[in-house]
């Protein structure tokens, strides 16, 4: 701010914008590049079998794969140091086409175990099988590669290289993605239905009353979202509040099943994105003048149909941001789905957090990730455009 | 009839919404091994646990070292920025402010993936630093929204006045601006430290054994074995938000009273 003449200011707010621009472009932006990157790329053939990949990208794929590869893969393996790589590229063939685990395992200790020459069929029969050589051909074809992205949509493509449906059984992608947005939808309608009335009934009210109604919406909001997931888990247990109350009423006799199913997810994830409901619609609802809904009844009518003509239409940019915010925070939801819901209530962010931290399968959970973020950044968009122009924005 | 279906109803939602917190809070001192009603009897024993047993207390001070650390980083970046932001003096001023905001948008579990992929490269993961870096991206857009709050609502004319008496402009900043921001800047710190003490996804992917925070913790006892020690911890959280709650709305209390524009 030093100088004051306008260059010198507009240098000195470049200067002060500049760390947070690098901070975030190095641990936001390039975090997700590298996601995207490793959804699409499939470098460890290529890198570690250079020879073989050579081979395989001049091969006919007629010939038998273990006249025309065989020596180079023998090569390859002989060449090669690094059991690390080579341990990359028996997972990922073996995941192309199961057997090359075992298949891999024999060839290595064959190849490293002799000199010369080596005629794979007779070192294991299944290398006559062009199939095995095909993956590897396949594998060898690019450094990057579509598997990933069809995968997480339940697509593969075959041998002849054109992209077919996997069976139901071997991928449900598709289903963890239609429950994810059924569960997020059922959210969002609860967060609705309980919402828009209470909003209604905030800006109703004035003084300490309105002050309670808000209080109790912002209280939860501040409140950590591990702890309301504790208090939900504390009561939904079969021995928990609701249950003991129940049973004690004589209402129910059995304790019902509210943890670790769909219904106790819908709650607690309802009670968590509720306040991003309640406030864009109270900030639309005080700023529709108090005079309309008598003037429409004075006009003769009825409160129900005021209500249907003028209030809902004028509110309807509260309800559909407030709804766009609830949906978009529960896709991604990870935290209360893993703790309350049951192994059929786990949303696409557990199944990431599993390929990533479970199977280390950074390829998959990088390819369903970037469907989960074009979801999210596209509702974002559409928020951000409803909202831009006014201050709805919680 | 209407009328009572309406306080029928509040009353309902105010209760779904509060009584959740309520409910967990008495559970805290409970001297049995259950979290369930009725409490047997009143005891300290889980607070006992939660500050003597290794791996809470080791996960409570990982807490405050990665909870410091973030409210530092996130502050000084998150008030520099808005600074840099405020007279749109710097071209694309607007998308910098909607990009600032994305870090709340974008699915935790998305950006945890990229962080461990990366961190790994960058030999940053399983370590303090990492985790510091990953909550602070995640705070940054709490410290741009408030300290930006607060220095939109500075009254132009006082910084005015202080150049027309002659006042250079760096002590302009120093002696009008600074002193009337300070308020967002804090408000924007308290909510730093919230967002890391509350963080479990990004801990989950960048952290290690020896990074375990309160929340880290708290997740993998309440997922593995549920003592009433979770209900302690809660007690701590719940009370120690009430405390940053009254913080920053006496706090926001103060800037508007000492940055009201003039009718």
């Amino acid at each position: 701010m030093r100088g004051g003449t306008p260059l010198r200011r507009h240098l000195a707010a470049a200067l002060m914008l500049m760390p947070l621009v690098v901070f975030l472009g190095l641990f936001f932006v390039w975090p997700i590049i590298t996601m995207l990157s490793e959804a699409v790329s499939d470098p460890v053939v290529v890198k570690t079998l250079p020879a073989t990949t050579e081979a395989a990208r001049a091969w006919d794929r007629q010939t038998p794969g273990a006249g025309a590869l065989g020596q180079a893969l023998v090569d390859d393996i002989r060449a090669t140091t690094d059991d690390q790589a080579m341990g990359d590229v028996v997972r990922r063939l073996n995941s192309a086409k199961s057997g090359f685990r075992t298949l891999m395992m024999k060839t290595l200790s064959a190849a490293r175990g002799s000199t010369g020459p080596l005629d794979l069929t007779t070192v294991d029969e299944r290398w006559k099988d062009n199939g095995y050589w095909e993956a590897i051909a396949a594998a060898a074809q690019s450094r990057y590669t579509d598997r990933n992205l069809l995968a997480a949509l339940d697509y593969a493509r075959n041998p002849q290289g054109s992209i077919e449906a996997l069976p139901p059984a071997a991928s449900n992608n598709a289903d963890i993605f239609k429950r994810t947005f059924v569960i997020s939808g059922l959210v969002t309608l609860m967060c609705i239905a309980l919402g828009y009335p209470f909003a209604m009934l905030a800006a109703s009210v004035t003084g300490w009353k309105r002050q309670l109604l808000l209080g109790a919406v912002l209280l939860p909001l501040w409140t950590s979202l591990l702890v309301r997931t504790a208090a939900w888990f504390i009561l939904l247990q079969d021995r928990g509040m609701i249950n003991s109350t129940l049973l004690g009423l004589g209402i129910i006799s059995e304790p019902l099943p509210l943890l670790f199913n769909r219904l106790g997810v819908v709650i607690a994830m309802t009670h968590v994105l509720l306040p991003f409901m309640v406030l864009p619609i109270f900030s639309v609802l005080i700023g529709i003048p108090g005079n309309l809904m008598p003037a429409a009844q004075s006009l003769g009518a009825s409160k129900l149909r005021a209500f249907w003509h003028v209030l809902l239409p004028l509110s309807l940019r509260g309800v559909a941001s407030g709804a766009l915010l609830v949906f978009m925070s529960a896709i991604g939801y990870y935290i209360t789905p893993a703790l309350i819901g049951g192994p059929r209530d786990q949303m696409i962010s557990s199944i990431i957090a599993f390929y990533a931290t479970g199977t280390a399968n950074w390829g998959m959970a990088g390819a369903l990730g970037i469907i989960l973020l074009a979801a999210t950044l596209a509702l974002y968009a559409v928020y951000h455009r409803l909202t831009s122009d006014r201050a709805l924005r919680v | 009839m209407f009328k009572a279906a309406r306080i029928l109803f509040g009353i309902m939602v105010v209760s779904f919404l509060i009584a959740p917190l309520l409910v967990i809070l008495p559970l805290g001192f409970t001297d049995s091994i259950f979290l369930s009603y009725p409490i047997p009897g009143f005891s300290w024993r889980w607070f006992h646990e939660l500050f003597t047993a290794d791996a809470w207390r080791r996960s409570i001070i990982n807490s405050l070292i990665v909870g410091s650390g973030t409210t530092i980083l996130a502050t000084v970046l998150g008030t520099l920025a808005a600074l840099g932001l405020r007279d749109r003096l710097v071209p694309f001023s607007g998308f910098f402010k909607t990009a600032f905001l994305l870090p709340m948008v974008v699915p935790a579990v998305v950006l945890g993936v990229g962080m461990q992929i990366l961190f790994v490269k960058l030999g940053v993961a399983y370590t303090y630093p990492g985790v510091i870096i990953a909550h602070t991206v995640l705070a940054i857009p709490f410290v741009v929204v408030n300290v930006s709050a607060s220095l939109d609502g500075i009254d132009r004319r006082i910084e005015r006045a202080a150049a027309s008496l002659g006042a250079p402009p760096h002590v302009v900043f120093q002696k009008v601006t600074l002193p009337l921001a300070i308020p967002g800047v804090l408000s924007g710190a308290v909510f730093a430290f919230a967002t890391s003490l509350d963080e479990v996804v990004l801990t989950l992917f960048v952290a290690g054994p020896n990074q375990r925070t309160l929340a880290r913790q708290m997740f993998s006892t309440i997922r593995e074995n549920i003592s009433p020690a979770i209900a302690s911890a809660a007690f701590l959280f719940i009370t120690g938000t009430i405390i940053l709650a009254l913080i920053t709305v006496y706090v926001r209390s103060q800037t508007q009273r000492s940055a009201r524009r003039p009718n």
